[in-house]
């Protein structure tokens, strides 16, 4: 019964995504929502990689510096290199995931406050190498990036080229979706995995795993390295939406954003970044009718929802289950 | 070089001055205080009220922004940080709250005074001269002034009754708490503290740097540094570390100049490099 009700779920949650929403787009003929909603889908995937760093115990502010470095690869390897976008997408991934080792080696030791604060300065000195190395072409960024093109299997176009598309937007939507899916169900497995249950150990006590023999620098080091990749491949695909970046693409705001909206979906719940990205945003970009008091009513509601539901949005449900 | 070590302790002791209010709050509640920044910012734009539209004394201006900010600290400890404490199942909770209430300043700040830099009347003229320093006299005043308060509120935190009872929370609360201090009491009101020394820096400073609604990010990010650098929660840390990055500052200033705006990415840099070495500052306490 309960298996039977997730998987209806699930399949709700994809009918609303890939059907639904482009469906009611087109009846109401509002396409600038394909973009906000790309960006929501992008962020909530850097924000699920903070989401797994807050679960090996870490406050992670240092997402922004990995999604700057993912829109770096990806602009450099296109415009540069002219390798195809769809290469460098994996690639900056990656590229993020094997920087996040050199760097979390050292200060993945640190905990609490001090992760956090590191993090923080991380963000920074990427925004500040953005602007001194010679590659990323200081302050006034890569722009131009061109659109990704297609993909052919054996002769048969499974991606069409986003350039002869009518309205690309539509397609990075897709994108965009598809790829926030995928990195869902697979943070869906893997916390649910015998990884995920000792992930939650580090949570708890590290010293008391490490004795019962969990290598915990080494599972802190992959989920470090997993949330990284997560904050490349968004940063990168973002890089395309917008066809360019600069220096200030992801900056420190953008890193506290990352984790406000995990706190704001609720540590304790998977998808919780999602929903807290699409609270945030679609809230901050419904307020900004209320012109000079956007910030003021956002701030202000941000705090009575701290007030109210201190461990995340989602934890209304389970109140209602145990009540 | 005499001139860069004068730079340096003119900005160490305004910066240690900023990292010890944010240390107190750090060290009684395990809070990360974003809004800090914001709090000097509200400090500063008070006193400019005050001393520069109102055209009362500077004194009488600084002494109002730092009861202002120990009021409204105070408040948002019992009324907003306790509260989500007591509700919240993980500690990490109180920082969305701090984010929050960070963004709120930023946004009550922009609405009441607007984005324009604003400064006032100096306090002190005149410029002092000799060994080779170049100094207005106004910086050497205030620079006086924070190492004295710096002084007061090392004596005070070591011999008053308020002081040791704070000192007994950070050690351990829940032994302080048995040994009979009241522990909610005594965490607002070193919130409140806290507050208040971020808002009496704010006040001193708008005599020479100006303040506009901006700068209070930037703020709370620099005294995050001061506190790693020394260790957070220490008192005697804050200080170091506002010290050492005024003099690293003062001196990247200078030596690197020639490579352009990077002064703080080797500060950043080389503060990586010394907290993979040592975790917890100078002189932190070991964190779990």
């Amino acid at each position: 019964m309960n298996r039977t009700l997730r998987l209806l779920g699930v399949a709700a949650f994809l009918v609303a995504v890939f059907v639904v929403v482009p469906l009611l787009i087109s009846v109401t003929g509002r396409k600038d929502v394909y973009y906000t909603l790309t960006s929501v889908a992008l962020l909530s995937i850097a924000s699920a990689g903070v989401w797994l760093t807050f679960y090996i115990g870490r406050i992670n502010m240092g997402q922004g510096a990995f999604a700057l470095m993912g829109a770096y690869v990806t602009a450099v390897l296109v415009n540069h290199y002219g390798v195809a976008f769809w290469w460098t997408l994996p690639a900056a991934g990656l590229f993020c995931a094997v920087a996040s080792l050199l760097i979390g080696l050292p200060i993945l030791r640190l905990r609490g406050v001090y992760f956090a604060m590191v993090s923080l300065v991380l963000t920074e000195v990427t925004r500040l190498l953005a602007l001194a190395l010679p590659v990323t072409e200081g302050a006034k960024g890569i722009t131009n990036i061109p659109l990704p093109g297609a993909i052919s299997l054996f002769g048969l176009t499974i991606v069409p080229d986003f350039a002869t598309l009518e309205n690309p937007r539509i397609a990075f939507y897709y994108l965009a979706a598809t790829l926030m899916v995928l990195c869902f169900a697979g943070m869906y497995r893997l916390v649910h995995s015998r990884i995920g249950h000792i992930c939650m150990s580090l949570q708890q006590n590290e010293e008391l795993a490490s004795s019962i023999g969990v290598n915990i620098v080494h599972l802190r080091l992959i989920a470090f390295a997993i949330s990284s990749f997560l904050g490349g491949i968004s940063g990168a695909t973002f890089a395309a939406v917008t066809q360019s970046v600069y220096p200030s693409s992801f900056t420190v705001t953008d890193s506290v954003n990352f984790m406000l909206n995990c706190f704001l979906g609720g540590l304790g719940y998977v998808f919780g970044p999602m929903l807290g990205t699409l609270t945030l945003y679609f809230g901050w970009n419904l307020l900004f009718q209320t012109g000079e008091f956007q910030l003021l009513i956002y701030s202000s509601l941000m705090i009575i929802l701290m007030l109210v539901l201190p461990n995340g949005l989602l934890s209304l449900g389970e109140g209602r289950r145990k009540g | 070089m005499e001139q860069v070590i004068a730079n340096g302790l003119y900005l160490g002791a305004q910066y240690a001055l900023i990292a010890l209010g944010l240390t107190l709050i750090f060290g009684l509640m395990n809070v990360l205080n974003f809004a800090h920044g914001q709090m000097y910012v509200l400090g500063g734009f008070i006193t400019y009220a005050i001393y520069g539209q109102l055209g009362l004394p500077f004194p009488v201006a600084v002494v109002a922004s730092g009861i202002s900010l120990a009021v409204i600290g105070g408040l948002m400890e019992r009324y907003l940080f306790r509260t989500v404490i007591r509700r919240s199942h993980r500690e990490e909770s109180t920082m969305l709250l701090a984010a929050a209430t960070a963004f709120f300043f930023d946004a009550v700040i922009l609405l009441i005074f607007g984005e324009k830099q604003r400064g006032v009347p100096k306090i002190v003229k005149g410029v002092f001269n000799d060994f080779g320093v170049i100094m207005p006299y106004d910086r050497i005043v205030v620079a006086v002034l924070a190492a004295l308060m710096i002084l007061g509120f090392i004596l005070f935190m070591k011999y008053s009754r308020t002081g040791r009872a704070m000192r007994a929370l950070a050690q351990d609360r829940v032994a302080a708490q048995l040994m009979g201090i009241k522990v909610d009491r005594y965490t607002m009101i070193g919130f409140a503290l806290g507050a208040m020394l971020a808002g009496v820096v704010g006040g001193l400073l708008v005599s020479i740097t100006g303040v506009n609604s901006g700068i209070g990010g930037p703020i709370s990010v620099k005294a995050f540094l001061m506190i790693m650098i020394g260790g957070a929660g220490v008192v005697g840390g804050a200080i170091a570390g506002g010290f050492i990055l005024g003099m690293m500052e003062s001196v990247g200033l200078t030596v690197l100049r020639e490579y352009g705006d990077v002064t703080y990415l080797v500060i950043f840099a080389a503060l990586m490099i010394f907290l993979a070495i040592r975790p917890n500052g100078l002189m932190g306490k070991p964190w779990g």
